[in-house]
């Protein structure tokens, strides 16, 4: 009675086929058939951002998704932004500025601020603001999650003027 | 809040989708970027029968923009293409500076320009900047392509010109008057919130710092956007002066209707058109029109 | 806030900002929430809710429900059969609150819009919403009662309740009339603070299974699991040890999740009846109308003073909304708001009217700092109203009235029909407030109240507050030596996201002189100890970490004995230095190796309690510099300070999160968050699109210091709660800095939130006054 479509994606990385019902929500199917939990429910109508992955490198609300519509896309998921063991260096400030505190917006947070550090690298913390401000936190009043952002941009950025530099003593 | 069930079709090109539409109009929804749409169903407040879905159609997301800044805009454009595209942004700041108050990132990456002028929600930017811009938007069907001035387009809360049988194309805004200068401001809640009331203005200014050709547009403060033709039509061969622009805020008060709701009642929002209309006045009087293009 | 930049690895550990243990798995998505709990075969329960504010539920068809593909059950309140389990009050406890419990599912009344009238059990959630909307409830409507103030005058909710006021008593210290009699000064004001609640991220869920042996497991508790066990036990008829209750991660609660409700009683049922496991877990339009509401306080206030501002008395009135049933919470938002009316301040005489009315809406609970943040509206409000008509500074006043640290202990007297007399057992308030001050520059944005910069009214406001914490009787804690490096601590206090995993490690690592990374924490679930009572009133660090110190002396004195015993050598000499027992001259007789070799349960494990009857008291001011907007009346929040003396920090990093996070739900409580009914009792704001949370742009400058001036001598660690001080004197604050921002307008606030739409008409109206 249920018809189901035939979907081809990729999900973090990985080609996954599967049949979906239509009507499915992006955030269900990555919960309940791929089992990737991370990616979490809090409203279902786009607000809070809890269920926030990217769809072609793009931050999107996976609970404003059909499964059906992410045929032919890349999905990444909080899971795909993590390494194989510990933590990465978003995920590390987080950490180090308790930018957590019950941890079920962090997901969404991590993705959504994964995005704008890859668009925008070095951002101000009202470019930051802006760009979280469709992610509801409830527990830590944001200030910290802005402090770990912050934290991580000048981290790259040390980085990489130390990688510049190297190269110069290079030549 | 889960969605009741709907048949889901993806045609891959615009014929496919208009010959679909035409055989399921009245128990077929369009879907867009879903932003709007997807709520509705997760509420259970919309439910179709089939759901036919825009995204695969290449040409709708088509962007095409003359040298003298007339634009012709695929009604798929997601609005954060707007924030991004550098062609856009230079012939068309207004634009790029107006859709950054739409929600938030996430929404940007996925909503468009069309969705939310069929939507038609009073308190949407969109509507509003389209007749600020005097743009027409191209409904197209099996039985043929027409064209609709935006000032035709909105019709209503949540209303709109288009036919059960009709997709929104495109948007084509005409040419910028050559020495344009805008302002845009809302008042809503929080960032990212729909407006509680807001003005966009597009007008030229001459060498001298008089107005010709201003175009001053409430959202938000009833039930769709609404040019404020006197106040406008007040400022012709004006220059932007503190007491015009104070007339022909007053003006905008007079002729703008305004509603009462949770968020704000009729008197508040009244007193916010005065107020916006004079901020967004002011600051393309602060422009001088040396910004136009380049 | 500076972050640590050095890791932390060695002792001391109490004091020192460890990151979390808790936070790699949440950060990488593999934190485990009750909707990612999964039984094989599991069914979806979704539980159908009247939309009638007040009516006669005459029957409910679920024929063609249960005809629908793939469901299992629509359960009913016949199903459950009579008498239908009622729930109770389980703390706040006022005689009347007994007359109006809610049960489980309605069975012949509906008394609020979400009411669970049937649950409908399912193959997955999206089949079940399915069956929900064709479950047709027969409901004949009543005329519906939602304005608190008129309550007692209309149709009554409950028979046993004929005026709709199942508690009104009053409360007093001293002699106010007296007071009022002979004072210079007085004056009287009506306030209101708004319904408003908790709204956590993650909404309520329950995963229920019953075992083959009949054992019955819940997932999804928070709280208070111990007490829901029991209640749960007897609902179903069972032995307690028969019924398991996990905690699991839980996305917040701040008072409102882990209560027991309705659908905790519910789903177990509904998973014996269709003999497979069932996940519950709410939508967030369920949660909006179903969740706990809160505060809905009104009071009339009258204050007495000389004409130098010294408050001689208060007199109160207060009605607190209470929703359409009692819950398990009680009376506590009323009785405290009756309580902590006076304050910090030295007031001698008081006297409160309390009443509890019903209404036809969600039943209230409590939410962070309940009856304290609408106390502390009320009154702060009202001293600087005094402050205005007197030509007073508002900080002078309030440091003459300060209960002075040589008053201290202060007795405050027996304010609370459930309680006995209290006292504020330490603190110098008047050093929390002068510390604000400096903070936040008082004096330099004193000198601004009410000027016009930029467009925008300058004010600064304060709001002074005091709140008790640590509830007893008291906490378990039970340790349990797995391996030289792996101990494991279970306490009977539940976390919701603050950090107990960490800082009780933190606290056992000290105690035992263990590196805190070898502990591993297990809180919550009724497995972990033989009984406990959870996490409340800032009672997790006081009660459940003296728990934890009284638990590791326990195994440390086991320890030492038999060092003793095996080296023939007085115990009294031994200590315990680093995890292990020495002599006196520093020799090693015992390590954690040899007690892991021992075998010896003795060594090996052990379990404490710590006991406290009455409460410990923490304290501090809030201040607000606000900017409104002239033309548009937007209220800008450019500043808010919290500082607060908890006692003995015991996580740097924690405390300032607990505090900032506090104050922001505070700022969303006061500018934002508001729960609408229309004269139907339809509640208006079902959406985030309705009600509004506070955003990363909203609040931008918001800041927190702890100091530590005054520890509590009523626990083994000092501590004092600090979970809810930072929401509690926000509305006070804010409220007053934006009347000081718009004085020139004669802007007296008296009602939350503080809406542009209500600071333009306050505005507007006072402009127009005589």
């Amino acid at each position: 009675m249920d018809e189901r479509l035939d979907l081809t994606f990729t999900l973090n990385g990985e080609l996954q086929h599967a049949k979906v019902q239509p009507r499915w929500t992006l955030a269900d199917f990555l919960r309940e058939t791929l089992h990737k939990t991370g990616t979490h429910v809090g409203c279902e109508h786009g607000v809070c951002g809890a269920c926030t992955v990217l769809l072609d490198g793009r931050s999107v609300r996976a609970c404003l998704l059909l499964a059906i519509q992410a045929q032919g896309c890349e999905v990444t998921t909080v899971e795909g932004l993590s390494p194989e063991q510990g933590l990465s260096d978003l995920q590390a400030e987080f950490r180090r500025c308790h930018a957590l505190q019950c941890g079920f917006c962090t997901p969404g947070l991590i993705v959504t601020a994964h995005a704008l550090l890859q668009e925008t690298p070095a951002p101000s913390r009202e470019e930051i603001r802006d760009a979280i401000s469709g992610n509801l936190c409830r527990c830590t009043g944001y200030i910290p999650i802005i402090d770990a952002i912050e934290a991580t941009a000048r981290g790259r950025q040390a980085q990489t003027g130390r990688t510049e530099r190297r190269s110069h003593g290079d030549q | 809040m889960k969605p009741p069930r709907f048949a889901y079709l993806a045609p891959a090109t615009l014929q496919e989708a208009m010959a679909l539409l035409a055989r399921h109009s009245g128990t077929a929804k369009l879907i867009a970027g879903g932003q709007s749409l997807m709520p509705a169903l997760n509420f259970r407040l919309a439910g179709p029968d089939i759901l036919i879905d825009l995204n695969r159609i290449a040409e709708l997301q088509r962007v095409s923009i003359e040298p003298d800044g007339a634009m012709t805009i695929g009604a798929m454009t997601r609005h954060r293409r707007f924030e991004t595209d550098t062609g856009i942004g230079r012939h068309w700041p207004l634009l790029k500076e107006a859709v950054r108050f739409i929600a938030h990132v996430q929404i940007r990456n996925r909503g468009t320009i069309g969705g939310s002028l069929c939507h038609a929600d009073p308190s949407a930017e969109w509507p509003a900047l389209c007749l600020a811009c005097d743009a027409a938007m191209v409904l197209s069907s099996v039985r043929g392509e027409r064209i609709v001035p935006a000032a035709d387009f909105a019709t209503g809360l949540f209303g709109t010109a288009l036919a059960p049988d009709e997709i929104l194309t495109a948007v084509r805004f005409p040419a910028p008057p050559a020495r344009a200068s805008w302002g845009f401001e809302e008042i809503a809640r929080r960032r990212g919130d729909f407006a509680i009331v807001g003005a966009a203005c597009r007008l030229a200014l001459d060498n001298a710092g008089c107005c010709s050709d201003a175009r001053l547009v409430i959202f938000g403060a009833g039930d769709q956007p609404v040019l404020a033709a006197s106040a406008s039509a007040a400022l012709a061969g004006r220059r932007l002066d503190p007491p015009a622009i104070a007339a022909a805020a007053a003006a905008a008060r007079r002729e703008v209707p305004c509603r009462s709701d949770q968020q704000a009642s009729e008197r508040y929002r009244s007193s916010l058109v005065e107020t916006l209309s004079a901020r967004v006045l002011r600051q393309a009087g602060a422009m001088n029109g040396e910004h136009a293009h380049g | 806030m500076a972050t640590n930049e050095q890791a932390v690895t060695d002792p001391p550990f109490i004091g020192r900002p460890l990151p979390r243990m808790e936070d790699e798995r949440l950060l990488r998505g593999e934190g485990c929430f009750v909707d990612d709990v999964k039984y094989a075969d599991m069914a979806h329960a979704v539980v159908v809710r009247s939309t009638v504010a007040h009516g006669i539920l005459r029957s409910v068809d679920t024929a063609q429900a249960l005809a629908m593909d793939g469901v299992l059950a629509v359960i009913t309140a016949r199903d459950v059969g009579s008498p239908i389990p009622h729930i109770p009050v389980r703390v706040g406890v006022l005689a009347g609150l007994e007359r109006c419990e809610q049960p489980v599912i309605a069975a012949d009344r509906v008394r609020y819009v979400g009411e669970p009238v049937a649950v409908v059990i399912a193959a997955d959630r999206y089949v079940a919403e399915d069956a929900a909307d064709v479950v047709h409830a027969d409901i004949e409507p009543l005329d519906p009662v939602v304005g608190a103030l008129a309550a007692t005058s209309r149709q009554p909710l409950h028979p046993a309740v004929p005026d709709n006021r199942p508690v009104h008593y009053s409360t007093r210290r001293g002699e106010p009339d007296q007071a009022f009699r002979q004072a210079e000064y007085t004056r009287r004001e009506r306030f209101y603070v708004h319904r408003h609640s908790s709204v956590p991220m993650e909404t309520r869920g329950l995963v229920a299974h019953w075992r083959d042996d009949g054992h019955l497991d819940v997932w999804g508790a928070a709280k208070v699991p111990f007490f829901n066990r029991k209640l749960l036990a007897g609902m179903l008829g069972m032995a307690e040890d028969r019924v398991d209750l996990h905690e699991v991660d839980t996305g917040g609660s701040f008072g409102t999740r882990g209560e027991f409700y309705p659908e905790d009683y519910l789903i177990p049922f509904s998973a014996r009846l269709v003999g497979r496991a069932v996940k519950w877990v709410e939508d967030r339009r369920e949660s909006l109308l179903a969740m706990n509401h809160s505060r809905d306080v009104h009071c009339e206030l009258e204050l007495a003073a000389t004409r130098e501002g010294r408050i001689l008395g208060l007199r109160a009135s207060l009605v607190s909304d209470t929703g359409a049933y009692s819950r398990t919470t009680g009376g506590i938002v009323a009785a405290k708001c009756a309580m902590f009316l006076p304050g910090p301040y030295d007031i001698a005489h008081y006297a409160c009217e309390v009443a509890i009315v019903l209404t036809n809406k969600t039943p209230c609970g409590t939410y962070r700092g309940p009856g304290r943040y609408e106390a502390n509206f009320f009154r702060e409000r009202m001293i600087d109203l005094m402050c205005a008509d007197l030509a007073l500074d508002p900080a002078a006043v309030r440091l003459a009235n300060l209960v002075r640290p040589s008053q201290m202990p202060y007795d405050i007297g027996s304010l609370v029909p459930y309680e006995g007399a209290l006292r504020y057992d330490s603190g110098n308030y008047p050093a929390a407030l002068q510390r604000a001050m400096e903070e936040i520059g008082y004096d330099r944005l004193a000198g601004r109240q009410g000027q016009l910069v930029d467009g925008k009214y300058h004010g600064v406001g304060i709001g002074c507050f005091v709140d008790s914490s640590g509830a007893g009787p008291s906490e378990t804690a039970r340790i349990r030596i797995a391996a030289p490096d792996r101990i494991e601590l279970y306490t009977g206090c539940s976390s919701t996201g603050q950090g107990q995993e960490t800082s009780f490690a933190q606290v056992l690592a000290d105690a035992l002189g263990v590196p805190a990374h070898a502990i591993r924490v297990f809180h919550g679930s009724t497995t972990c100890v033989p009984h406990g009572f959870g996490t409340y009133h800032g009672r997790g660090m006081v009660m459940g970490g003296s728990a934890v110190r009284v638990t590791a002396d326990l195994l440390a004195r086991a320890w030492k004995a038999e060092a003793a015993r095996r080296h023939d050598l007085p115990a009294e000499t031994l200590r315990l230095h680093g995890g292990r027992i020495v002599d006196d001259g520093g020799r090693v007789l015992l390590t954690l190796q040899d007690v892991c070799d021992s075998g010896d349960a003795a060594l090996l494990e052990a379990t404490g309690k710590f006991e406290q009857k009455t409460v410990t008291f923490e304290y501090g001011t809030q201040i607000a510099h606000v900017a409104v907007d002239a033309e548009t009346a937007v209220v800008q929040v450019l500043s808010l300070v919290t500082v607060e003396d908890c006692g003995r920090v015991i996580n740097p990093l924690i405390v300032h999160g607990q505090v900032v996070g506090a104050s922001v739900q505070g700022l969303g409580g006061t500018l934002l968050e508001e729960f609408r009914y229309d004269e139907s009792g339809q509640m208006l704001s079902g959406t985030f699109a309705d009600y509004l949370l506070p955003t990363a742009t909203d609040f931008p400058s918001v800041d927190a210091v702890s100091i530590d001036l005054a520890p509590s001598c009523l626990n083994p660690l000092g501590a004092k709660g600090v979970g809810e001080g930072g929401t509690e004197g926000v509305g006070a604050a804010v409220a007053n800095a934006v009347c000081h921002a718009l004085r020139s307008h004669g802007a007296n606030i008296l009602r939350l939130p503080i809406t542009p739409d209500s600071v333009f008409q306050a505005m507007a109206s006072a402009s127009h006054g005589p």
